[in-house]
């Protein structure tokens, strides 16, 4: 089999599981939905493995290759087909989103026992799988705006999972809404490179991009700005991102599959795919930059106060996409995707961690009311710790050696970009401390009554409750099923965890300055027409990198440990001294208010306009209205003539033929 | 014989069906006057077939025979149809069609 039907076979798999599991939905029984929704994603790993031996045979150079199953429509000189694209930057998205979206699914089945919808969840995750796919195979941009789109509505399926949860649909709604935003700003891409060069193929449209656009051209910026809308729509960067923390309000393997595998990382997939347009508009690749680098400061600050556990692992996200968009903007792709992978790894692996915990909490997710589930949780907090140490960028672990590898690109090229790197380096710090916030509050200090009852072999047990707004919920089908899982008792869960708490600490050996380079030569012949492929800081200068970057971790976990072990009491000081600061931060830098004023608000004022004045007055009285006065002023004389009287219609009829006969008469004889 | 006169009476009858149709409410009466109208134009046709000479004008005349006959048919249907219903004899009150 060649590679790109190995291709296709990634695409089937979660094709078929996703049928089978919303055809049979109430014929499997228990658990099999879930089985069978994760050995689809399994075959689908196995596939890329497929894709991914056949296109290490290839040479260098031919690694690239296109295929399409039927064309859509076919003109002169414009075709458009089903056709994906099989190259080293396809096979590497594919192999991380199929092997950590298996992991999760297999966290899933045990997650989701007892939850009544669990099938509907399957299919959906199942979908989302496939939509990703379909976005990193696509070999066009039509099937990539398919892709792109699949993928949102997917995310709006399963963030409103639990839909009796009026939070939860209402987050539904808004990743939605933002997603849709970055579609259109895609789709217009889409039209202005066709305009300008005559294909909507990638490689049609890089090879004329050469002759067609001047270097900065006003157009390629406009294109390339619009594809960074839909970008950083998907992606949860500046200004777009409000949407995501709100995603929490979806089941916790959601998030991990969101955060890890399968979605926000697509802004940044694009971003490394598109590379040849941006490298011919410099400007939009450096506003990209720049963005990037603002939300990775932005959310790593809001991380540092929030509260709700998932929401820290949110924001956490954001920022750590902030470092990939700035590593491929600023064309240091192979560190970018490195990053990509490692942060896959070990942000499934503390979103499964935190899923373990609020488990244990019986659907909690308030970090002041978690601590001390050391003893309780043994698996849970290693795994979490690891996923902790690699998110901060401690020495030796996965992220460690793909932050820095980014944030050296950045020192290397000089300039305006080292000023990038250091707001790089201080969000670095931050993110150090506020996974450490975490680990210490959620595991340590004083056991809460929960952890106590779990280390005494008794899982709590809560009324069911909405954990954002306290309101009462039911178990039935659309809220949260009555169990609640802890990975200590359950293998599946252990199972997902481990290899990706392996990764977590080990990923990092992939690509260690001097050593070996394994993930930038593998995806070298995608990115070998970059035009700063000679970049390079050089071993000495990386490994002083690496030691700056693994100072200021240890130092932002030391500033954790003294903050909320040591010295607790005096965190309330710290807080109350700070207290603009904090309640700027808590507020989440009042961005969802800015868009209240500057977005919703008039939208909605044009909206009880158009209801009260145009459709009220103008459609319905004027229009409308005018149509009905007219028929019925008409009708009324009509109906004055029909009066039922037998008499009168023959006197009329009479007195007609009468007068027909009368004016033939008289025309006649004249 | 004038052909005049035979107009004259064809006229006079055409007249009385007219008015009664026209004044009477019982629909057999009215149904009769139908008749009387009908036979009129048959009087006028058979006379001017006459001045003529030819027998298209009594084809014509048979042929509303044949139509008058239907007429009756059908109108005596609906009168005992109302009257099986027990629906008012009388036209004025059959009103429904009032628009």
């Amino acid at each position: 089999m060649s590679a790109t039907s190995y291709g296709w076979l990634v695409l089937a798999f979660p094709v078929a599981g996703c049928l089978t599991v919303s055809l049979l939905w109430n014929r499997l029984p228990g658990r099999l939905p879930g089985w069978i929704a994760s050995a689809a994603i399994f075959g689908a790993f196995l596939s890329s493995i497929g894709m991914l031996l056949k296109i290490q045979d290839r040479p260098e150079d031919a690694r690239s290759l296109v295929d399409t199953a039927w064309t859509y429509a076919a003109t002169a000189n414009f075709k458009v087909g089903l056709t994906i694209l099989v190259d080293p930057l396809a096979v590497f998205m594919c192999l991380v989103v199929s092997g950590v979206s298996f992991l999760i699914h297999v966290y899933s089945v045990a997650y989701m026992t007892g939850d009544r919808g669990s099938s509907r969840y399957f299919a959906y995750l199942n979908f989302f799988v496939f939509s990703m796919l379909l976005l990193v195979l696509a070999g066009n941009f039509v099937i990539l705006i398919v892709g792109w789109a699949f993928v949102g509505a997917a995310s709006y399926l399963l963030i409103s999972f639990w839909y009796r949860r009026s939070t939860a649909t209402a987050a539904g709604i808004k990743a939605f809404v933002i997603n849709v935003i970055g579609d259109v700003g895609l789709v217009i891409a889409a039209f202005l490179l066709l305009d300008k060069t005559g294909s909507l193929d990638y490689q049609g449209v890089f090879a004329a991009a050469d002759n067609v656009f001047r270097v900065n051209d006003g157009t390629l910026i406009a294109a390339c700005l619009l594809i960074l809308v839909g970008a950083f729509a998907k992606s949860a960067q500046l200004p777009l991102h409000t949407w995501l923390p709100d995603a929490m309000e979806g089941p916790t393997p959601v998030s991990a599959l969101i955060h890890a595998a399968t979605m926000v990382t697509a802004g940044v997939y694009l971003i490394a795919r598109m590379h040849p347009l941006f490298e011919m508009a410099p400007t939009a690749a450096d506003i990209s930059a720049v963005i990037g680098t603002a939300t990775l400061v932005f959310a790593a600050s809001v991380a540092v106060v929030a509260t709700d556990l998932k929401r820290v692992i949110a924001y956490s996200t954001i920022s750590q996409i902030g470092y990939m968009v700035l590593g491929v903007s600023i064309a240091a792709y192979g560190p970018g995707m490195f990053h990509l992978m490692t942060h896959a790894f070990f942000k499934a692996l503390l979103f499964m961690g935190a899923g373990s915990v609020i488990g244990a909490m019986s659907g909690t997710q308030s970090i002041d009311r978690m601590g001390g589930f050391r003893k309780a949780m043994p698996f849970t907090f290693i795994t979490f710790t690891i996923g902790a140490l690699a998110l901060s960028g401690f020495p030796s672990t996965a992220g460690f050696f793909s932050k820095d590898e980014i944030l050296g690109f950045a020192i290397a090229r000089g300039g305006g970009y080292v000023v990038l790197a250091v707001f790089g380096y201080a969000a670095a710090f931050i993110t150090a401390f506020y996974a450490f916030r975490m680990v210490f509050r959620v595991f340590y200090r004083n056991p809460v009554p929960e952890a106590r009852e779990l280390d005494h072999g008794h899982l709590a047990h809560h009324p069911p409750q909405n954990p954002a707004t306290g309101e009462e919920e039911d178990t039935d089908v659309g809220f949260p099923g009555p169990e609640h899982v802890v990975a200590e008792r359950s293998w599946p869960m252990k199972f997902a965890m481990t290899p990706l708490a392996v990764c977590a600490a080990l990923a990092g050996l992939l690509q260690v300055p001097g050593l070996d380079d394994a993930i930038n030569k593998f995806l070298e012949p995608t990115f070998a027409d970059s035009r700063y492929a000679s970049v390079n800081p050089g071993t000495g200068t990386e490994w002083s990198e690496l030691g700056l970057g693994g100072l200021l971790a240890i130092a932002g976990i030391a500033l954790a440990y003294a903050i909320y072990l040591r010295k607790r009491e005096r965190r309330l000081e710290i807080r109350e001294r700070f207290d603009g600061l904090h309640t700027f931060l808590v507020n989440k830098w009042y961005f969802d208010e800015l868009y209240d004023a500057l977005v919703t608000r008039p939208i909605a004022a044009m909206g009880r306009f158009g209801r009260n004045v145009i459709e009220t007055d103008f459609v319905q009285g004027t229009i409308v209205g005018g149509a009905t006065g007219a028929v019925r002023a008409g009708s009324s004389v009509a109906r004055a003539i029909q009066t039922g009287y037998l008499r009168g219609y023959a006197l009329v009829l009479l007195v007609g033929v009468a007068g027909l006969a009368l004016y033939f008469l008289i025309s006649s004889s004249t | 014989m004038d052909i005049a006169w035979f107009l004259v009476l064809s006229v006079f009858i055409f007249c009385i069906g007219v008015a009664g149709v026209l004044t009477r409410r019982n629909p057999l009466v009215i149904l009769l006057c139908l008749e009387l109208m009908l036979n009129a134009g048959n009087l006028a046709l058979v006379a001017f077939s006459r001045m003529h000479g030819g027998a298209s004008g009594q084809v014509f005349a048979l042929i509303v025979m044949v139509i008058a006959a239907c007429e009756v048919v059908i109108g005596l249907g609906i009168i005992v149809a109302l009257y099986r219903r027990r629906l008012p004899i009388d036209v004025d009150e059959l009103s429904e069609l009032r628009g």
